[in-house]
């Protein structure tokens, strides 16, 4: 790594010690998607990736980048304030897609559809 | 403030991206930015979309504290549930949670915060009954989610949106 | 050892933890077993794809990758709603 000669040994250390932190917690999210049982217990797995992880590796990288130009570089607050307002719009999305398929299947697993309002309109 | 600036909080918001974006507070980038800002709140007016009013900007504050503290806790929670419990999800399931929060925004926040919680998320909203359907990862108590929910997010939400 | 060789070692060792974490992803797309299964799979391979990324950006030292991540989560974004909406009706556009 040619760049991160001059750094000093706090930052150096701390992006490190938050890069490694964030990859575990992400690591530990995918597994989850490999070892629960059902589509929606699976479904929780991810955010942890989308929380934590993004946001001690995107804290890693601002850190990194601020102490090497030696000037604030805080753009990494765009990545986590777009992932952090859509994650939860593709998750809503396909739960209520993967709930409709199980519904119309008949499945028993799932809440029955209370009242019209629950099931989307005819498209 | 209605004239130029329909949405002051949404051009605040767009020029500080085109800011970040371009990595400089330069004058031309200042002037660009702004003029990008102002129009694209002119075209948010010609949507007419309801004014959220934000009441108490502290307690917005504090709920944001709450929220990142119960993101980190959880992550913690689900982290544990995955490595090391032995047939992990088998505790999950649905439930639903009367809500007494009507507010468009309100709700809107609360999706978000209960959808980017670990363990916890937002599946449909009945707003002809105003019930909420959530699935939960670690079902265990029902009443422990609905007290969290009701008393931590939706009082906050309450006193700011409404 | 000092400090940059403790951080070089630190970023390819995440990076190996998230490479292992795409490659779960990625069996999940592969193995289903069902259609929403595979689009949680290719959302989570997207979103880790864009971490994977920003710990490229901080090896090289260049802040060009940051562009690249931004690009790749709005397009995560953008295909997994429309895979949401194809399994909720059957078509993306109507």
């Amino acid at each position: 790594m040619s760049a991160a000669g001059d750094l000093p040994a706090w930052a150096a250390l701390s992006t490190a010690f938050l890069v490694l932190v964030g990859a575990a917690v992400t690591l530990i999210g995918s597994l989850g998607l490999l070892r629960l049982g059902t589509f929606y217990a699976r479904v929780h797995a991810p955010t942890l990736g989308t929380t934590l992880g993004m946001a001690c590796i995107l804290a890693g990288s601002a850190l990194f980048f601020s102490a090497l130009q030696a000037r604030p570089v805080v753009h990494e607050i765009l990545i986590a304030v777009f992932v952090t307002l859509t994650t939860p719009v593709t998750l809503m999305l396909l739960v209520r897609a993967a709930l409709y398929r199980d519904r119309t299947e008949g499945s028993r697993e799932v809440p029955a559809a209370e009242s019209v309002s629950d099931l989307p309109p005819p498209g | 403030m209605n004239g130029i600036l329909p949405y002051p909080l949404l051009s605040l918001a767009l020029l500080l991206l085109w800011l970040l974006l371009n990595q400089s507070v330069s004058p031309g980038h200042l002037v660009l930015g702004s003029v990008l800002a102002v129009l694209a709140s002119w075209a948010m007016a010609a949507l007419r979309p309801e004014k959220p009013r934000i009441r108490r900007p502290g307690a917005a504050l504090r709920l944001l504290g709450m929220v990142l503290a119960d993101i980190l806790r959880s992550n913690l929670a689900v982290g544990r549930i995955i490595v090391r419990s032995r047939e992990p999800g088998v505790n999950a399931g649905f439930m639903t949670i009367p809500l007494d929060l009507r507010n468009r925004h309100g709700l809107a926040v609360l999706a978000i915060i209960i959808t980017s919680t670990p363990g916890t998320i937002w599946v449909n909203y009945d707003a002809a009954r105003g019930t909420l359907l959530l699935h939960v990862l670690d079902l265990v108590d029902e009443t422990v989610w609905i007290r969290t929910i009701k008393g931590r997010y939706e009082r906050l939400l309450m006193e700011i949106f409404e | 050892m000092s400090a940059p060789v403790i951080l070089e070692w630190a970023v390819g060792i995440a990076q190996i933890l998230l490479g292992l974490a795409m490659c779960c992803a990625a069996f999940r797309v592969v193995a289903g077993p069902r259609a929403q299964d595979r689009i949680l799979g290719l959302d989570t391979l997207y979103a880790t794809a864009m971490l994977m990324l920003v710990t490229f950006g901080i090896r090289v030292g260049s802040t060009l990758y940051f562009e690249a991540a931004l690009v790749i989560g709005l397009l995560g974004f953008v295909s997994t709603v429309a895979l949401a909406k194809f399994l909720m009706r059957g078509e993306v556009i109507e």
